[in-house]
């Protein structure tokens, strides 16, 4: 999908600025990209000049403050504000993040806020993420067994293999890694992205499952498995500190293991 | 995927998100691409060592140096499996960033042509020497 001219809403312009009140003392900005796909127009950098004294410490906290005192019409997702839900990810200050997990002093000049790259926008901060969703149901990320479990009881692991899951079951599919992801953004249609692809692996990686060898066979294919070149911007930006790249190279190792 | 240029989709996003389903290929591709540059590695490094040591010496000089078996089988597989690697690499490229499918069968079957061509000219070259 690498295109070179950019479509003509990509240009953003400069908005509105909202001051800071009088006699704010420790006074920051944040430029947010707005975008309201109603009214026809470009999208636009708004500037929103906050209190720090009156506000609290993550980037989420002041996101909130300025819907709910200065200008209400600022959308965003966010549940959780502890790094748990996955809502709140979006471009800060250059790198994907999650915005309740940011403290606004990492940023050193104005805080810059988009939303997550090379996704369609709904609105604001609010990337549409259809397709994405689409594509983890496509690996369908649940247990298929075809032996039922014992009759009261749970299936059982070992510690070594439960051990095998560590890494993959933190992940709390914000997609900041997939978004970073340059061969995601090229080709996001049909490579299924590092966060995908880290859930595919985390079922391919469970003992529970039967269902081993349709799940690599789904994944053997050029785009949706190897446009992954290990160019680890994943790794590099999961708020998570997880390391979708190295999954993916164990699908890779795997996919020749089976063959002899 | 193939209804990428339609206008109106009505497909589901589940539809489209598994389109033909998966091309049961590209491993293969992929473990080559490991293997050949494992290959090359001594293989340019024998070869940049010779062609250094050669400078200086006489035309003659160099068609005995490729003449002889040895140094002709390295070559031979050099270019075998240099211009092998370049194709199945430049392969990559042009999935990667040519998004038109008619286009990018098209690019790649030219490259590999190309590559196809000038490794066997040069793979001739050496044959007609050392043979
Ligand atoms: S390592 Fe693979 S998945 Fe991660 S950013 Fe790079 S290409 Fe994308
Ligand atoms: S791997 Fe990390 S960045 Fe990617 S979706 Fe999961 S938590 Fe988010
Ligand atoms: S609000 Fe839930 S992860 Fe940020």
């Amino acid at each position: 999908m690498a295109t070179f001219t950019l479509p003509k809403n990509s240009t953003i312009g400069t908005g509105k600025t909202y001051k800071a009140e009088p006699g704010a003392k420790n006074v920051k900005s944040f430029k947010i990209y707005r975008f309201d796909p109603d009214t026809g127009e470009n999208p636009r950098y708004d500037t929103y000049e906050i209190d720090l004294d009156k506000c609290g410490p993550m980037v989420l906290d002041a996101l909130i403050k300025i819907k709910n005192e200065v200008d209400t019409t600022l959308t965003f997702r966010r549940s959780c504000r502890e790094g748990i839900c996955g809502s709140c990810s979006m471009n800060i200050d250059g790198m994907n993040t999650l915005a309740c997990l940011k403290p606004i002093e990492d940023v050193k000049k104005d805080v810059r806020i988009t939303p997550l790259p090379h996704m369609p926008v709904v609105k604001d901060l609010v990337p549409d993420l259809t397709h994405i969703y689409a594509q983890l149901r496509s690996i369908e990320p649940w247990l298929k067994s075809d032996t039922p479990p014992p009759p009261d009881e749970e299936r059982r692991q070992s510690k070594e293999e439960r051990a095998k899951l560590d890494g993959l079951w933190e992940c709390i599919l914000c997609f900041c890694c997939s978004t970073a992801c340059p061969s995601y953004w090229w080709n996001g249609d049909r490579y299924l992205g590092p966060a995908v692809l880290l859930q595919a692996y985390r079922w391919i990686a469970d003992s529970r499952d039967e269902y081993t060898g349709e799940r690599l066979d789904n994944l053997e294919d050029p785009f949706r498995l190897y446009r992954c070149h290990t160019i680890m911007n994943c790794a590099a930006t999961c708020p998570k500190g997880l390391n979708p790249a190295q999954a993916i190279g164990e699908i890779k190792k795997l996919m020749i293991e089976r063959q002899g | 995927m193939s209804d990428k240029n339609v206008s109106i989709r009505l497909r589901s996003p589940l539809g489209r998100a598994r389109g033909m389903g998966s091309a049961k290929q590209g491993s293969h591709h992929w473990w080559m691409q490991r293997v050949s540059s494992m290959a090359l590695l001594p293989l340019m490094l024998w070869f940049v060592i010779s062609v250094a040591s050669l400078a200086g010496h006489s035309y003659a000089d160099t068609i005995l140096w490729i003449g002889h078996p040895f140094n002709a089988t390295l070559l031979l597989l050099t270019i075998a499996i240099g211009f092998q690697h370049t194709a199945s690499g430049l392969q990559v490229v042009l999935e990667d960033y040519v998004a038109d499918e008619m286009s990018r069968t098209a690019y790649i079957l030219v490259v590999k042509a190309a590559c196809a061509l000038f490794g066997v000219l040069a793979a001739l070259a050496v044959l007609k020497i050392a043979v």
